[in-house]
């Protein structure tokens, strides 16, 4: 059983927005939702499949009933919550329902206003009383595995510059990105230090916004007017400190989530065209390298140096948009948008300055929680037909 | 700075009393698994290795070597770093550093336990020895 060319991806939306102080949540959410299903083709009432993660207020039902979805129709919900790679996860659930046909066309949305004000706290997990006062946050516990990654393979400051270099390169061409300028290396170096050995430039953006997809049966897909754009591989992982056993703060749990997606697409890393990558920071991005394989483990510094992921230039165009290190990071949840531009790349509707020439195979992937503590992965393969 | 951070203080529960009643006497506990030998943090009443319910409190030396850090620049209660600490019996944690130099943390360096007050059980800190 495999869900290899079973989903389509039939409609996208990016909601332009970065800063939506005049807006509710779930009315982010109705406006993605609208602007997937209007890029479809199809009417909200064709949607039978629901899918949403934390920051859908009050969770799947109250979404439901909100965004006025058909619930004589609707039959498949899932509230996966697995941080910022949720959508990720939701893509290849979604294919998995559509491959047993328990629905025909899921809709995924994602939408939150971070930038506007401060999201609620994550619920407490067992180990509360005995990690909660130490004060991790997504800076200082990215931060400990930087540290960690240079001090086991000599990697510098100035290689994980690079990687926000190569984003504020495709910024530029995106009207809608935050953070437009192109960048130096020394830029990123003389940036504050936020979190050791974390520069502000290392860090992504707060935005608003939000985005969503409607992914739908290669028949279904068939019968509407984009280009087509299937799922052919996914994969799903979780990673933690396990009771404190031989503690790795250098590899994520990508390095399980990436193999399983290749495997089940029956391709290698040599053969992706563009990589969509959760740039949360500039060392999420190293390391969900090195775990997806397109470089042996501790030779990422090497491989993102010297503008090696910019488009045209590199030999993996990466986060053609910007990404959240430039453009946005709506929610502070990352997934999402690295399908949106995996899929423009597919299309050929990426920016003409960034756009891969003959893109015909894409990754999107991304984590979730904190890469240092506890976090989820998931990876996505996606291929145009 | 971080002397005068206050903490919050341990909710606990059944399974975790002990470690929080000690750690009122002084003394910081692990726990470890009697069926296949491995200690673990935090304290289970199950082993999360091997899933046996015969999981032992034991003192732990309070002694080990920071696995990593990040020294956080800024916060509302101010600079503070963060890391994990690989206890001489094995198992690694989460923790800050505290009662240093915040600038002179190294990996490697050798550390052991402190704790500090809070309006409850007391919590277990690191300070380089």
């Amino acid at each position: 059983m495999t869900i290899k060319g079973k989903a389509y991806i039939a409609g996208i939306y990016e909601h332009p927005t970065r800063h939506a102080p005049d807006k509710s949540t779930a009315q982010l959410h109705a406006e993605v939702a609208k602007g997937a299903i209007e890029d479809a083709g199809i009417s909200k009432d064709d949607v039978d499949g629901y899918f949403c993660a934390g920051d859908a207020p009050g969770g799947a039902w109250p979404m439901v009933d909100y965004l006025g979805l058909n619930t004589k129709k609707l039959r498949h919900v899932d509230s996966t919550e697995t941080g910022g790679c949720s959508y990720i996860i939701h893509l290849g659930h979604a294919a998995e329902a559509i491959a047993a046909g328990k629905c025909s066309i899921a809709l995924i949305t994602l939408a939150g206003k971070p930038r506007t004000g401060a999201m609620p706290p994550r619920a407490a997990g067992a180990e509360a009383d005995f990690e909660s006062a130490y004060g991790a946050t997504t800076h200082n516990a990215y931060g400990m595995c930087a540290m960690r990654h240079m001090h086991d393979y000599g990697t510098t400051s100035e290689q994980l510059a690079w990687i926000k270099v190569a984003a504020s390169h495709h910024a530029q061409y995106n009207p809608h990105a935050m953070l437009k300028d192109v960048v130096t290396v020394e830029d990123v170096l003389n940036s504050p230090m936020i979190s050791d050995p974390l520069h502000r430039m290392d860090c992504c953006v707060v935005s608003d916004g939000g985005g969503a997809l409607i992914v739908t049966t290669p028949e279904i897909a068939k019968s509407l007017k984009k280009p087509l754009v299937r799922l052919i591989g996914h994969g799903e992982a979780m990673k933690g400190p396990r009771g404190g056993k031989d503690l790795d703060l250098t590899y994520s749990a990508g390095i399980w989530s990436g193999p399983r997606a290749f495997e089940e697409a029956g391709i290698t890393p040599k053969d992706i065209k563009y990589a969509s990558i959760y740039d949360s920071f500039t060392i999420t991005v190293l390391m969900q390298l090195e775990d997806l394989g397109f470089c042996r483990k501790g030779e990422g510094g090497k491989f993102v140096a010297d503008g090696n992921l910019i488009s045209g230039v590199g030999k993996l165009p990466f986060n053609t948009d910007g990404g959240g290190l430039c453009s946005n990071h709506p929610v502070n949840r990352g997934g999402m948008t690295k399908i949106l531009e995996a899929v423009r790349q597919l299309r050929g509707e990426a920016h003409p300055k960034v756009q891969v020439k003959n893109c015909d195979l894409a990754i999107a992937h991304g984590t979730g929680g904190l890469l240092g503590v506890r976090h989820a992965a998931s990876t996505a393969i996606l291929e145009r037909v | 700075m971080s002397e005068a951070k206050k903490y919050p203080a341990p909710v606990t529960n059944p399974e975790t009393a002990a470690f929080w009643d000690a750690a009122s006497r002084g003394k910081f506990m692990i726990k470890r698994c009697t069926t296949c030998g491995e200690a673990h943090y935090f304290p289970r009443a199950i082993c999360p290795f091997c899933y046996s319910d015969k999981t032992v409190w034991e003192e732990s030396s309070g002694e080990g070597t920071i696995y990593t850090y990040s020294l956080m620049r800024k916060s509302p209660t101010g600079p503070y770093a963060i890391g994990y600490v690989t206890l001489k019996e094995g198992p690694s944690l989460q923790t800050n550093f505290v009662d240093c130099d915040l600038t002179t943390l190294k990996i490697g360096q050798k550390v052991k336990v402190v704790f500090k007050p809070t309006d409850g059980a007391p919590l277990p800190f690191f300070t380089p020895v």
